[in-house]
């Protein structure tokens, strides 16, 4: 099953996330992770779903998220280059006394260090799925107490012409 | 902010619509519905919605008050799907509002033009588990083309207006607007939009030039074509450009379920239905035909079977459909045209000429001589099939007729010879038992001086028979043909053939007495058990002015055929007993 990572740009409207997000499960779909916010335009959100599903079920659920009368527009980000980021903050076990240490673990991944406690400190680190797995597998040894991550943040590269609002 | 009389479009009888007043939600909504020229509302009143009723109290509009919220909305339904304006219908908050699901999702499966307003708990107890309170947008969600809450009485002008072109435009479909209590009560100046803007939401779509050429260039190419004209035809209006299009071309129509009465049945190109009861040349023609057109047809599974590679093996697939999504979601197809079926078959007519397809439509014609639809008669014993056909021949296939769901929707399918758009109505998508009655009613309001038949099972009679009440209150003369097998039918045909004659749980024969049980409505009943008593009860019936119903008490074993099981090919058809 292929990975597919979908910008849906949206009116900003109460129930308009139940909406996209019924509209997947009604189809048949995982939402492996999904961010919504502000977007260009005043009353416009942008959501990137990341999801998986072959070509021919992709484009039916696109067809079908474009049925939704709150859909503005629906790309699929996987079909050309595009930049994709998430956010994770991980709480490490770990005193002050191993601080400079741990900045040397995570400098290299331009990761910071955000938060300092008597026991413990949290790591904030930006970056694809691939490198925050990564950073994960390296900070595992101090023993890893709590992680947040947001899903995929997605955006087409600029060679990819942008397609024109309806 | 000055008070003028508006200018009212349209319809003649509407009363006058002042602008600029102020005026209460409530008032506001009915003002709305009066500019969108609804005459009859279907409902049931309640808590939530005093305001509403309210307003009604005295007003210009007929009000249908049913026993049951389900009944409204497969009436409002039934109206719709009669005359393709759009059904209104009304229910209260939580209970009220869940009573409409089965009818929503009804008329979503079916592109049925529907507005549901239901009540909702006053802004300040939202939430909070109030009585009577029930998130019905958000339960409606998966089941409606489009729902509103209104927070803000100065939005609703807008909501109405739109949810009537979302209702009614592009594909057609249900709409719900959810009004909390506060919202109808409270007051503003009234206001309605002149024009409807809502960004991405294509009403109209036309179909390319291209497209139509590519569609007109396979046709041209095929020597076995043929057309399957889906619910789109109906819902198009595009009856009679189906017409002029398949002479025109000389290309074999068949009609799907929802498409019945979209192509006149007793048409030299009409073919019948196809699929799990369709007939044996309708079949064949798919599995024959090197070219297959689908006019506003979703190639359901039970036209293809689920076996999507198998289907119509032969043919290059032509889909013509209004909506996007439906091109290729279930069999793939050469080619797509996004488009009205009306528009497309406008803009093609000039530019198709005539097929090479005698040969192909010779051979059809034998298959149907040699294979029609048929039943084993039996002496004194009332068969089910013989029943649609006296229905049939009674009525000269002009009455509109309405069915539930079960072996008598599938007889009447087959032996009922539909000759005009929205005179068959029924649930195909959803498949919801106790649809046939309460639609009749719909239909009758909306056709008062034509004979209007609801055609049901014993079963689903009793999922909404409290509707007679309305024959009575409202003087509906409908015709009620109750086909009564004393069982479920069509779960008691699939337990013979598929569970080995476990018939679990299809017992009926505790049935009420459906002569008295109508005559306790003030209804005329009759009964009939033999082909004899059929023909002059029915002859009575047809006779009488007024609404009759009458219990056929029909042979229990008859089982439904020509039959393509659940999981085969349409090659693998069981042509019946005889």
């Amino acid at each position: 099953m292929q990975r597919h990572t979908i910008a849906i740009l949206v009116n900003d409207q109460p129930g308009v996330l139940t909406r996209v997000a019924t509209l997947f499960g009604q189809r048949g779909f995982n939402i492996d992770s999904i961010t919504v916010g502000g977007s260009e335009e005043p009353g416009l959100s942008r959501m990137i779903i990341t999801t998986g599903g072959d070509e021919q079920k992709i484009d039916q659920l696109m067809k079908q998220l474009y049925k939704l009368i709150d859909v503005i527009t629906v790309t699929n980000l996987s079909e050309n280059a595009y930049v994709s980021r998430e956010l994770a903050l991980i709480k490490v076990n770990a005193s002050p006394s191993q601080l400079a240490e741990l900045n040397a673990i995570v400098e290299p991944f331009r990761a910071t260090i955000v938060d300092v406690g008597p026991a413990s400190l949290i790591v904030q680190v930006t970056g694809d799925t691939e490198k925050i797995d990564a950073l994960l597998v390296l900070l595992e040894s101090y023993g890893i107490t709590e992680v947040t991550r947001t899903g995929s943040m997605a955006m087409a590269r600029s060679v990819v012409p942008v397609p024109a609002n309806v | 902010m000055s008070v003028q009389i508006a200018e009212l479009q349209g319809k003649n009888g509407l009363p006058p619509v002042k602008f600029g007043e102020e005026v209460s939600g409530a008032e506001t909504l009915l003002r709305c519905l009066i500019l969108e020229q609804v005459e009859y509302i279907f409902g049931y009143p309640g808590g939530a919605v005093l305001p509403i009723y309210d307003s009604l109290y005295g007003s210009y509009f007929k009000h249908i008050l049913t026993r049951h919220e389900q009944g409204a909305i497969h009436a409002a339904d039934g109206y719709a799907r009669a005359t393709g304006k759009p059904g209104v219908v009304i229910a209260t908050s939580g209970p009220g509002a869940t009573n409409l699901v089965t009818g929503i999702a009804t008329a979503q499966m079916d592109s049925v033009p529907l507005v549901c307003i239901t009540g909702n708990v006053a802004q300040n107890l939202i939430g909070t588990d109030a009585f009577q309170e029930a998130n019905i947008t958000g339960i409606t969600i998966p089941i409606t083309k489009h729902s509103y809450f209104v927070r803000d009485i100065r939005d609703l002008p807008r909501v109405v207006k739109e949810a009537f072109h979302i209702a009614t435009t592009g594909r057609p479909g249900p709409v719900l607007i959810d009004i909390p209590k506060d919202v109808s009560n409270a007051v503003a100046p009234f206001t309605y939009p002149d024009q409807v803007e809502i960004r991405a939401y294509k009403s109209a779509v036309e179909p390319t030039d291209e497209e139509v050429q590519a569609f007109v260039q396979a046709i041209s190419e095929s020597k076995r074509p043929v057309i399957m004209a889906g619910g789109g035809i109906i819902s198009a209006g595009a009856d009679q450009e189906l017409l002029a299009f398949a002479e025109a071309a000389r290309i074999p129509v068949i009609n799907t379920f929802m498409g019945l009465g979209g192509f006149p049945g007793v048409h030299e190109l009409a073919l019948g239905m196809p699929g799990m009861h369709g007939s044996y040349t309708a079949n064949q023609a798919l599995l024959n035909a090197d070219c297959v057109i689908g006019l506003g047809a979703r190639f359901d599974d039970r036209i293809t079977m689920g076996r999507t590679k198998e289907f119509a093996p032969k043919a290059r697939i032509v889909h013509v459909d209004i909506d996007p999504a439906e091109l290729g979601k279930n069999v793939s197809t050469a080619i797509k045209v996004t488009g009205d079926v009306k528009s497309t078959l406008k803009k093609a007519l000039p530019l198709v000429s005539r097929c090479d397809s005698e040969e192909w439509i010779d051979q059809l014609k034998k298959w149907q001589e040699e294979f029609p639809y048929s039943y084993k008669k039996d002496g004194d014993v009332l068969k089910p099939q013989a029943v649609i056909e006296l229905l049939y021949q009674s009525t000269n296939g002009e009455a509109i007729v309405t069915t539930d769901v079960g072996q008598h929707q599938m007889w009447t399918a087959q032996y009922y010879k539909f000759k005009h758009t929205r005179s068959f109505l029924s649930s195909g998508g959803l498949g919801t038992m106790g649809f046939g009655f309460p639609a009749a009613i719909g239909a009758q309001i909306a056709h008062p001086d034509r004979t209007v038949i609801a055609v049901v099972g014993d079963g689903g009679f009793q999922m909404t028979n409290q509707e007679l009440a309305i024959l009575s209150q409202y003087k509906v003369p409908v015709k009620v043909a109750i086909i009564n097998n004393q069982c479920l039918g069509m779960v008691r045909q699939w337990q013979e053939l598929f569970y080995d004659n476990r018939y679990s749980q299809i017992d009926l024969t505790c049935s009420p007495d459906f002569v008295k049980l109508s005559e306790a409505y003030g209804v005329k009943g009759l009964r009939a058990s033999t082909p004899e008593e059929a023909k002059a009860v029915w002859a009575e019936a047809l006779a009488h002015d007024g609404p009759v119903v009458v219990d056929f008490r029909v042979a229990q074993e008859e089982n439904v055929y020509p039959m393509v099981a659940a999981g085969n090919t349409l090659d693998q058809m069981v042509l019946g007993d005889e």
